[in-house]
């Protein structure tokens, strides 16, 4: 079940440094993308989730040891279902997790083309962590663990499975990929936060939230 | 596709975009489709630079221009006013959140076969060699005036007596404060942004109201009034679209679209292939109706990429140049911009200029001439002459919307005017910012 203990609601205030990520979901329509985030975020879980509508930006903070990771989760917003997403959804995109769903082998062979998707188009140090969800229904599983771990172990994936449901490793894997993210002061703000975001009537530009 | 929609929008250039994610946002149910396969239509900005170079027949660029992927480059020339409109939809909309931006570092005016910084406040007007001594003086005293004035209190008006918005012209403003003819060309075209003069026979409000733009967005963030977008303007159509689906809006992209369906005078679906969505009303630029816009102008744009910052501009790494119309016996401005590999647009080294002006000849690439002239070397030229097309009608009695093309102004305010015109005339009111919902699910922001 759920393990608390190290994700922090609604964000943690942790000594030492702040490094901010941004990362990306992927994954066929109805594997549980946006449930796994509300899972993560806030320990919400709806049976019935509709359709991805209105929340698409998220933020969860994880605490390691003397790094607070912050994540700055983006949703794809329905735009995957007809392969419509924009670069702009990769640009910069430290992390991704790719949801399948362990009942459904079309959407295990999906994922694949979405780590495909992510080699060609994100960062070359992207880390990627590959989530069977939908564990809970083991009894109607139609993609094995072994064929998963492996081709995960193939291509260097984080892998799991998880349940939005149960929230069986939901935590679990954001907190790996948290372990496995880059902390030193370069390489957390190295590509990121170059320019200033605009913010109502704020007239002194800075770099927005990155390693302090 | 085969569903029933509200508002299919066609085409995902910026102002589609914009339009998409203010109806999704208003609640409409909405499809919004491309031809191609890549979003931003003429507001894209082209990757890999090998794309931009075969869309221009030419064969695929040396190894000098490094990383072709690092390469985002604009086909249409734009800055942001920092205090425009559109700034205000990117912050109202929350859409600001995925971009990050850089102020311009420099903004310019020629005169007399050099370029001068184009001043914007007291301060600058003083130290300014656009004119002499007694000039600067009468300057600053109608730039007080400009930056105090308000449309609706007649206490900032007194300075000129008899003064009224809607009847003084501004030539007789400029003639209140005694200006030379150098002075009102540099502030009717670097200040006010007008591309000809026909301002000047005009109500002076509209005029005053553009010179206090500028020098608000100066004030906003610095060096210049502009900002542009990290990785090229091709993000600001992405950023609205994903506004859109957020708010539920269906996203097709690499989609044909073979026919917009009409029934008695009044649109009801959009066919592609033998697939039919149905709808009540069609928003699109005018790449999608042909035979409902007509062409009222056109523009040239010259893409330049170069190894080196212009001259004469302390090495900037990003600027824009006004050269004024009279200055080169025109009758519209030509615009140079200048933006660089810090905006990751370019590769490392590398600098990106365009020169546009609207077409007035049958030899476009030779008006553009005097802004070419100010880059110095230049590695590489692309060249377009782009037709300006506007609608026929306003839309509302075939429920057809279709947007202006987008003219050789080196902003987007016009753009933003169609944008809120087109939303006017398709819902009947204007577009209600209340209804964005600001902390989806967001907790910091």
């Amino acid at each position: 079940m759920a393990q608390r203990t190290s994700v922090q609601r609604p964000s943690g205030g942790g000594q030492g440094k702040i490094c901010q990520f941004k990362l990306v979901l992927l994954g066929e329509s109805a594997v549980g993308k946006s449930s796994l985030v509300l899972r993560f975020v806030k320990g919400q879980f709806h049976e019935y989730q509709e359709s991805t509508i209105g929340a698409a930006f998220l933020t969860q903070t994880v605490c390691l040891d003397d790094t607070t990771v912050k994540f700055e989760i983006w949703d794809t917003a329905g735009q995957e279902r007809y392969h419509s997403l924009a670069p702009m959804y990769y640009r910069g995109a430290q992390a991704a997790i790719v949801v399948y769903d362990i009942t459904n082998q079309d959407t295990f062979g999906r994922a694949k083309t979405w780590v495909k998707e992510l080699q060609r188009q994100a960062s070359p140090n992207i880390v990627i962590a590959l989530a069977g969800n939908k564990a809970d229904l083991a009894n109607k599983r139609m993609v094995e663990y072994e064929e998963a771990q492996t081709y995960a172990e193939e291509n260097s994936l984080l892998f799991m499975e998880t349940s939005a449901k149960t929230a069986m490793n939901v935590n679990d894997i954001f907190l790996a990929i948290a372990k496995k993210l880059p902390k030193s002061d370069n390489s957390a703000t190295g590509s990121q936060r170059e320019g200033m975001t605009l913010r109502p009537s704020d007239p002194t530009p800075g770099p927005a939230g990155c390693c302090k | 596709m085969d569903e029933e929609y509200d508002c299919i929008v066609l085409g995902t250039g910026l102002k589609e975009c914009i339009i998409s994610g203010m109806l999704s946002v208003s609640g409409k149910k909405v499809l919004h489709m491309d031809r191609n396969k890549y979003y931003g239509g003429e507001s894209a900005s082209i990757t890999p630079l090998e794309d931009l170079f075969t869309k221009f027949n030419l064969p695929s660029p040396e190894e000098t221009y490094g990383r072709t992927r690092d390469w985002n480059v604009d086909l249409i020339p734009k800055f942001l006013m920092a205090n425009g409109q559109l700034v205000k939809l990117l912050i109202h909309t929350g859409v600001t959140r995925y971009l990050e931006f850089k102020s311009i570092e420099g903004s310019y005016v020629y005169k007399g076969n050099k370029i001068s910084k184009v001043p914007a406040d007291e301060k600058e007007a003083l130290t300014s060699d656009l004119m002499g001594m007694f000039e600067k003086r009468r300057f600053k005293n109608f730039l007080v005036f400009a930056q105090d004035y308000k449309d609706d209190d007649p206490s900032t008006w007194k300075a000129i007596p008899g003064f009224d918005p809607k009847t003084t012209t501004m030539s007789a403003v400029f003639a209140h404060y005694n200006l030379d003819k150098h002075t009102i060309d540099f502030t009717g075209h670097a200040l006010a942004l007008y591309r000809d003069d026909d301002y000047l026979a005009k109500p002076a409000g509209d005029t005053l109201k553009r010179i206090k733009l500028y020098s608000d967005s100066l004030a906003r963030y610095g060096k210049s009034p502009y900002l542009y977008p990290l990785y090229g303007l091709g993000e600001l159509p992405q950023g609205f679209a994903r506004l859109s689906a957020i708010y539920g809006g269906t996203y097709m992209l690499d989609k044909p679209i073979d026919e917009i369906v009409l029934e008695g005078g009044k649109v009801v679906g959009v066919r592609s292939g033998n697939e039919t969505a149905k709808c009540k009303q069609v928003y699109c630029d005018p790449s999608y109706v042909p035979e409902r816009v007509e062409k009222v102008g056109q523009v040239v744009r010259a893409i330049c990429l170069m190894d080196h910052p212009i001259s004469n501009t302390k090495d900037a790494l990003s600027t824009q140049i006004i050269i004024p119309q009279k200055q080169v016996n025109r009758n519209s401005d030509i615009y140079v911009s200048l933006v660089s590999y810090t905006h990751q647009v370019a590769a490392k080294g590398w600098f990106i200029a365009m020169v546009s002006t609207t077409v007035e000849t049958d030899n476009p690439e030779a008006e553009i001439g005097p802004g070419l002239t100010l880059l110095g070397p230049i590695k590489q030229k692309f060249v377009t002459v782009s037709p300006i097309y506007k609608p026929l009608n306003d839309g509302v009695e075939n429920q057809i919307f279709i947007s202006e093309s987008y003219d050789a102004t080196s902003h987007f305010e016009t753009t933003c005017l169609d944008v809120l015109s087109i939303y006017r005339r398709g819902t009947g009111e204007d577009f209600d910012f209340s209804k964005v919902k600001h902390n989806l699910g967001d907790e910091d922001m």
